[in-house]
């Protein structure tokens, strides 16, 4: 199941004004490794996978990417700030899923998904296509490829979003509370979708969620956030029956109740 | 004799102002054209990430924006020679017009760039695309068809300024009126035709406005 450690966080700090995010985070996660991020909203998850994502900078510390550092290039024994094309080089590896869905309204379905394999990876038109169609078949829309995404509703929407990230053929997938915007009963379906591409790739997932029993289903692992830093890092079992943690307690009691 | 209109001498003058009104069609056309492009260009460069271009084309485009267009007419129209460009009046008061406009059309392309949610610059990123796949298939497809009344507004206030060419010897439709008036010693009816005319084009360009408007101004969401 799991390998070498593919993402690590160093000393990451991030503030915004004077609310400090992340304190001086450290943690990794190793390749094909699920892990969930849960805890009170504020307390820097989505932080960690917008930075992840290089939507937002850390102030300090270091974030590396099976290797590579994402931020800093290495010359010699100085750590410096990357360029531009180095951090395209190693943001190539990760993708994200939005809580918005974020699909591209000037484009009808299937080209959401097929654009950037296109014109990032450069895979070829037809092949492209090909792939597009089998993962929109994959998420059960094979017949909206034609549709606009404004004639979906949110969970087609979010699906369509889940294939186009799969589409570029991630080593790392982000899912940033990719259920929060729907409906219980639409926030399942697209919840199956993704316990079906858990169970069937062994790509590295960091998944924000507030969805309980779907964190408990996939994930290997499960990092309890609070104020700025990681208060307790366990198995779900573990984490879930005997939490060892007051906060973790009282968080997930007030959770429980959810899909 | 006294009457302030006496229209009979309007129709012989006819042919005049119909070629004066060809050189403020061909002199709206080119500008607006220029504008268009200038001003897209002068919205991407005012956001380039390097100040070193984003502020000298600021400054720039206030500049313009704030001085008056007859200036730079004149501008242009005597300095251009100087540098050993020599094109026609009416080449040169097309550019001028059209960079005037260019500086109002760049702020019409900024609200409509802004007006894009910060979700699909994050989605783009996401999916790792250049900074040049980002703008043309994502960024501008969605500002543009926002911006497109707004767009085509511009044309009618460009036709509207044309006679300020007046001042660097293009004979447009009001050139050829008042020329008309000083062979005649008539002015009212000549000058008052033009400002029909204008009222006729800038009525059936704001018609087509409404069409372009009605056609690719729908944004889908």
């Amino acid at each position: 199941m799991t390998g070498e450690d593919f993402i690590t966080f160093e000393g990451v700090h991030k503030a915004f004004g004077k609310n400090v995010v992340l304190d001086d985070l450290s943690f990794s996660v190793k390749s094909g490794e699920r892990v969930t991020l849960i805890g009170p909203s504020g307390s820097g998850k989505t932080t960690i996978l917008r930075m992840l994502m290089t939507l937002t900078r850390p102030d300090r510390g270091v974030i590396g990417v099976d290797g590579d550092y994402l931020y800093h290039e290495k010359r010699g024994d100085e750590l410096l700030p990357a360029s531009e094309a180095h951090i395209r080089k190693v943001r190539q590896r990760i993708t994200m899923v939005f809580q918005h869905f974020n699909l591209f309204p000037n484009m009808k379905v299937l080209r959401n998904v097929t654009e950037a394999p296109i014109h990032v990876l450069g895979k070829s038109k037809d092949e492209a296509r090909e792939r597009g169609k089998e993962l929109l078949e994959m998420v059960g829309l094979g017949d909206k490829l034609n549709a606009h995404p404004s004639q979906l509703s949110g969970g087609q929407q979010q699906r369509v979003a889940i294939a186009r990230a799969l589409a570029v053929d991630p080593d790392v997938l982000l899912l940033d509370e990719v259920t929060s915007a729907l409906d219980p009963e639409i926030a399942a379906e697209v919840l199956d979708v993704l316990r079906d591409i858990a169970k069937t790739t062994d790509t590295t997932m960091l998944c924000v969620t507030h969805a309980m029993k779907f964190a408990r289903d996939v994930s290997h692992r499960v990092l309890m956030f609070n104020e700025g830093g990681i208060i307790e890092d366990g198995s779900p079992e573990k984490l879930f029956n005997e939490p060892e943690h007051e906060r973790t307690q009282a968080f997930l009691r007030s959770v429980i109740d959810e899909t | 004799m006294n009457e302030v209109f006496d229209w009979g001498g309007v129709w012989d003058a006819m042919p005049a102002m119909l070629d004066g009104l060809v050189v403020a069609l061909q002199a709206t056309l080119i500008g607006y054209v220029i504008a268009l492009i200038l001003g897209l260009a002068f919205a991407l460069l005012r956001r380039s990430g390097s100040r070193w271009v984003s502020m000298p084309v600021g400054f720039v485009v206030e500049f313009i924006r704030s001085t008056p267009l007859l200036v730079q007419l004149f501008f242009f129209f005597y300095v251009l020679p100087l540098i050993g460009v020599s094109v026609s009046p009416l080449a040169t008061g097309a550019f001028a017009l059209g960079l005037h406009y260019a500086t109002y059309t760049s702020e019409v392309y900024r609200s409509g760039i802004d007006g894009v949610p910060p979700g699909q610059w994050e989605a783009a990123r996401a999916l790792n695309f250049s900074r040049r796949r980002t703008w043309t298939a994502i960024i501008l497809p969605q500002a543009i068809p926002r911006v497109v009344p707004a767009l085509a507004n511009y044309v009618i206030a460009m036709f509207k300024d044309t006679p300020q060419l007046l001042a660097i010897t293009v004979v447009e439709m009001l050139g050829a009126a008042v020329a008309i008036g000083s062979e005649t010693f008539r002015y009212s009816e000549p000058v008052a035709a033009a400002g029909l005319v204008y009222l006729v084009v800038a009525l059936v360009m704001a018609w087509l406005a409404r069409i372009v408007e009605r056609r690719f101004g729908q944004v889908r969401v």
